[in-house]
């Protein structure tokens, strides 16, 4: 790790005036990406502005068909919540399936949206909930935050503070785990929103990043079941291919995760 | 046996240190003004050193100095070197290549060190050789042992034309193409023994302490065999003669082969430590050792297997390409060869068996043992032959192994191995019957109907171990000898302290040798300390690897336990005024046969000590050693069945049940041969189903990390079921096998046997990731 200097930050407004005083700084949320590619010297920040204790940043609400979780809430918080559990069991799932025990104890949502890992888990939650990312500044909706690897629509400096997920009518998530990192080497996420649109996302499988699986969607509309998806053929082109899954391999994975996250949705 | 006799349970001793953290490992140690090294190594596969310009890291804070690979050559220390000399079918010895520790003028694999910068913290270290400028001009690089024999290939060393170490045959050609000429039956396969990286908990580290007024060096390493290091380091390397190096190998987190062979790490430290004047500290990460631990494995083979019309086996045909990497690691040249080649018999009897080995350079880390080292490259390839045999017999793959087991034992294969004792029926019938064999078409069935495919797997494997007898092994090409030393010195209050040339690194020795003790003195566990890893404490050793420790190591201490006793007896009888010959050792007393007359054994040793009451002429003082030369390598075998079931829609294989039947011998303390087993399995089913080191054509690494290389974890593997069959190794008194390397030999070809059973399609290389065995299924 090279030499850097650390901030605990307060106040989300403390959190924005430490950055704007710093020559290349980075916030810190649980530090699960952050701090290895530290350790290894891929990443040599000025400063690091650590978030994890600002409260305001803290906790799950409930309010009405909007389950609205915090920026800084971790994992383990999230997939013990009750709330989440009653009316999105399909986050608290992808929650308990993500990492280890030890990435769910520090990890966060915010910090796996911002980070928009082409293989993490949450963006495909986002993007198929029609979820909405808060900040200090604005909200952003899923569907323009993720612009893909590794890239967002935040702007220098801006923190995100919270998502809000309109609670679905059912929802499910299914992934193949990476054989090495455990990451997903594709995981889908289906929803069907109160109002009956069908949205589907796809991780790990896209050299763009987390994306949406118009043919997956136009399957099931009307037919919301497992056998609907039967007929679908995903195209490779464009997917991701590396040692551990062909292109034609992830654009089988979409298919039989769609069609299992179809079946645990119910 | 008693409660910590042999054939005890006894909870492992050394644990209470390792699980509270109170384990003492090189990094651990930290001496008075000691510095730090990072090396600078080659990021490209193949290249020229043009110049290295160390002028502005100098100049930062805290450095000492920076060292490279000319400055090592001018001070002639030894290039590495590799110990067993293997000759080429036309007569020549094997072609090696330089090794210097750090590279003057050509790096040949990613990862290979070029300089060494040396400074008052590791961190420091780092950022001056970000500084240091390394000028390479780069080369052509090959990483794939087909590529690197091919005309125009890229050469890695002008000593080796055609990148080829040697050509090896073994076995009589002439006979194998007779039988091959009037078989009924030929059965083909071609085969990948996948790269591994070994992983061992515990990276590599080194400690370099010279001392210049006694000029004396002291290393403290991560080595699974400190006095051969010593031995190396000294004859070899120029660095001092023996008596004036010390190795010391502490508490050491894992070796599985890695930890045998003397890195180039080691050497630079304690040339270093003379040259800077200070101890110098090298630990390696994890990234270092995926680019510098010497891989495992790595063999294409084809092979044929001759069969008459009844399906015996009438003759076998192998060839196989080894790739080395970019230089000849210390016993390198061994493995696809007397390590390998040696058990291609497999447990059955085959008349006539021929096998050619390539020994081929390339730009890749340096190969060498890894646990089971040859025999599971020997073992995977029989069984999958076996397996391939039955399917395309249409036989039983149980019956086609029973119509070919030896049964008659001394037998002496073709291919040099005389085994002693097995009995290999045995092992198959307790595996069949731990998995329910016949129960198994039903169980298919009942799976397909869920929309699974379910397959079943056998592998019957033989290993060699307990190496070796030194003869044997000297007239084979071996450096050294492969005896054991022990030394047994009781305390006048009749404590002892065991010396073992054994090292520990995982294995329990400080359990299991000190329940010898208490099995025969009939003295507690808590009485007995085993000393070893220290070339200061210990006279000498070979260390442990092959599972030898308590084939060779134990009986070496048997042999100086048995020394110690009679001394003792003498001393007993002497002070029971009775005859020696009437003397016997019962629960830690000596008595006199048939009477109350007893003398507990402290008091012997007391008796020893102050020699107030000695017979006539003895010399005081209890304390004994010996040195063992084993007969015969001991040759552990089992059956192995695996049970699974393939996901067709994603190709994920999940376990139902994975047995092993094992015949170890006589089982010291059957928990630990457990966790052996437990162990070894992981790592056979890690290269079955997960582990492959992967270089792309121009020989740079893809899996240098965990994100990329799949090491197994608990949720990958089955709950084991493990049951042991026993015939007792005549060739050492304690009929003792060894046990360490089994699971690693057997488990991949069960896997891989009952994938390919459930898919229904045999050809299927390791690792069977998902998207492999996906793949595999769809293929037309």
């Amino acid at each position: 790790m090279y030499q850097t200097i650390y901030h605990r930050a307060s106040s989300v407004d403390e959190a924005v005036s430490l950055f704007g005083k710093s020559s290349e700084a980075k916030f810190l949320a649980g530090g699960q990406t952050l701090l290895p590619v530290m350790k290894q010297r891929l990443a040599s920040p000025s400063d690091v502005i650590d978030l994890g204790k600002i409260k305001e940043l803290q906790g799950v609400e409930l309010s009405g068909d909007v389950l609205t979780i915090k920026a800084g809430t971790t994992y383990f918080d999230i997939m013990q919540n009750a709330d989440v559990k009653k009316v999105i069991p399909a986050i608290a799932y992808l929650t308990s399936v993500l990492g280890d025990p030890a990435v769910r104890y520090r990890g966060t949502i915010g910090g796996s949206i911002a980070n928009n890992d082409p293989a993490a888990d949450y963006p495909a939650a986002l993007l198929a909930l029609g979820a909405t990312v808060k900040t200090n500044k604005r909200s952003i909706s899923a569907d323009d935050f993720f612009q893909g690897l590794f890239t967002t629509a935040l702007e220098d400096g801006e923190i995100i503070t919270a998502v809000s997920f309109p609670v679905p009518a059912k929802a499910g998530y299914e992934k193949m785990r990476h054989p090495a990192s455990r990451f997903a080497l594709t995981g889908v996420f289906v929803a069907q929103t109160k109002s009956g649109e069908i949205r589907v996302a796809a991780t790990g499988a896209s050299q763009s990043g987390v994306m949406r699986v118009p043919a997956i969607e136009a399957a099931l509309k009307g037919n919301w079941s497992p056998s609907a998806i039967d007929g679908v053929s995903i195209s490779a082109s464009n997917l991701l291919a590396d040692i551990h899954g062909t292109a034609e391999y992830r654009a089988n994975l979409i298919k039989v995760m769609a069609q299992r996250a179809v079946a645990a949705a119910g | 046996m008693g409660v910590e006799g042999i054939g005890a349970r006894v909870v492992r001793k050394e644990d209470k240190r390792f699980i509270t953290g109170k384990g003492r490992y090189v990094d651990d140690i930290k001496l008075l003004g000691m510095t730090h090294a990072h090396f600078i190594r080659s990021p490209h596969a193949h290249a020229k050193v043009k110049g290295i310009n160390s002028a502005e890291a100098l100049k930062m804070p805290g450095v000492v100095a920076v060292l490279t690979g000319q400055e090592i050559v001018d001070d002639k220390v030894g290039n590495l070197i590799c110990g067993w000399a293997i000759t080429s079918k036309d007569g020549s010895p094997m072609k090696m290549g330089a090794w210097p520790a750090m590279a003057p003028e050509t790096v040949r694999f990613v990862g290979q060190a070029v300089a060494v910068v040396i400074a008052e913290s590791k961190n420091l270290a780092r950022d001056a050789a970000e500084a240091v400028v390394v000028e390479y001009e780069e080369l052509p690089a090959v990483a794939d042992v087909h590529a690197a024999i091919k005309s125009g290939a890229p050469q890695l060393h002008p000593e080796a034309s055609g990148n080829q170490v040697y050509d090896w045959v073994i076995g009589d050609e002439g006979a194998t193409d007779a039988a091959f000429a009037k078989a009924a039956n030929v059965v083909k396969l071609d085969v990948t023994n996948n790269r591994l990286a070994p992983n061992a908990m515990e990276p590599r580290a080194a400690i370099a302490d010279y001392d210049a007024a006694e000029e004396h060096f002291t290393l403290y390493t991560t080595s699974q065999n400190p006095h051969v290091a010593r031995l190396v380091l000294s004859a070899f390397y120029n660095i001092a003669p023996e008596h004036k190096l010390r190795v010391i190998a502490p508490d050491v987190g894992g070796g599985f082969g890695s930890k045998i062979f003397i890195y180039p790490e080691e050497m630079v430290a304690l040339w270093a430590s003379k040259k800077v004047g200070r101890p110098v500290k090298w630990t390696g990460d994890r990234t270092e050792a995926f680019l510098t631990d010497a891989h495992g494995r790595d063999h294409v083979t084809h092979a044929e297997m001759a069969f008459d019309a009844n399906n015996k086996i009438t003759g076998l045909k192998v060839k196989t390409y080894a790739n080395f990497g970019a230089y000849m690691s210390l016993f390198s040249s061994s493995v696809p060869t007397y390590l390998y080649a040696t058990l291609l018999s497999g447990q059955y009897n085959i008349p006539a068996i021929h096998a050619e080995v390539i020994g081929v350079y390339t730009n890749t880390t340096p190969v060498d043992a890894y646990r089971g080292a040859g025999r599971p490259e020997a073992s995977y390839l029989i069984e999958r032959l076996m397996e391939t045999a039955a399917r395309q017999l249409k036989v039983d793959p149980t019956a086609l192994r029973r119509t070919n087991f030896i049964t008659q034992f001394p037998h002496q294969t073709p291919v040099i191995m005389a085994y002693d004792t097995g009995d290999f029926n045995a092992s198959l019938d307790a595996a069949m019957k731990a998995i329910d064999y016949d129960g198994f078409a039903g169980r298919k069935a009942k799976a397909k109907a869920d929309g699974k495919l379910r397959g079943i797997g056998v592998s019957c494997y033989i290993e060699a171990c307990g190496i070796a007898p030194s003869k044997a092994v000297g007239s084979l090409g071996a450096g050294v000898g492969l005896w054991e030393s022990a030394e047994v010195r009781v305390n006048p209050v009749g404590t002892i302290e065991v010396l073992t040339g054994s090292h520990s690194h995982g294995q329990g020795h400080e359990t299991t040798f000190c329940q010898l003790v208490a099995e025969r003195l009939g003295v507690p566990i808590s009485q007995v300390s085993i000393v070893h890893g220290d070339t200061d404490k210990v006279q000498f050793g070979m260390g442990t690897y092959g599972s030898r420790s308590a084939a060779v190591g134990l009986t070496a201490i048997l042999k100086a336990m048995e020394k110690m006793e009679s001394k003792a007896k003498k001393i007993a009888a002497h002070a029971l005024e009775a005859s020696e010959g009437d003397i016997v050792i019962e629960n830690g007393e000596f008595k006199v046969a048939g009477t109350d007359k007893a003398i507990a054994f402290p008091m012997v040793a007391l008796a020893a000590y102050t020699a107030h009451n000695l017979p006539d002429g003895m010399e005081p003082g209890l304390k004994e050693s010996a040195f063992y030369d084993p007969t015969n390598f001991t040759f552990p075998a089992g059956a192995y069945i695996c049970e699974l079931e393939v996901d067709p829609g994603t190709g994920k294989t999940s376990f139902v049940n994975f047995v092993a039947a094992d015949d170890f011998g006589r089982l010291i303390n059957p928990m630990i041969v457990e966790g052996q087993v437990h162990g070894g399995l992981a790592q056979g089913i890690g290269q079955a189903l997960l582990e492959h080191a992967i270089y792309d054509a121009s020989g740079q690494p893809i899996t240098a990390s965990f994100m990329d290389y799949s090491m197994p974890r608990a949720d990958d593997l089955p709950s084991f079921n493990l049951s042991h069959t026993t015939t007792l190794c005549p060739g050492n008194p304690l009929g003792i096998k060894g046990c360490g390397e089994a699971g690693a030999i057997g488990a991949s070809a069960a896997v891989i046997n009952a994938i390919t059973d459930a898919i229904g399609k045999n050809n299927l290389e390791m690792p069977a990731t998902p998207d492999r065995v996906w793949r595999t299924i769809h293929a037309a």
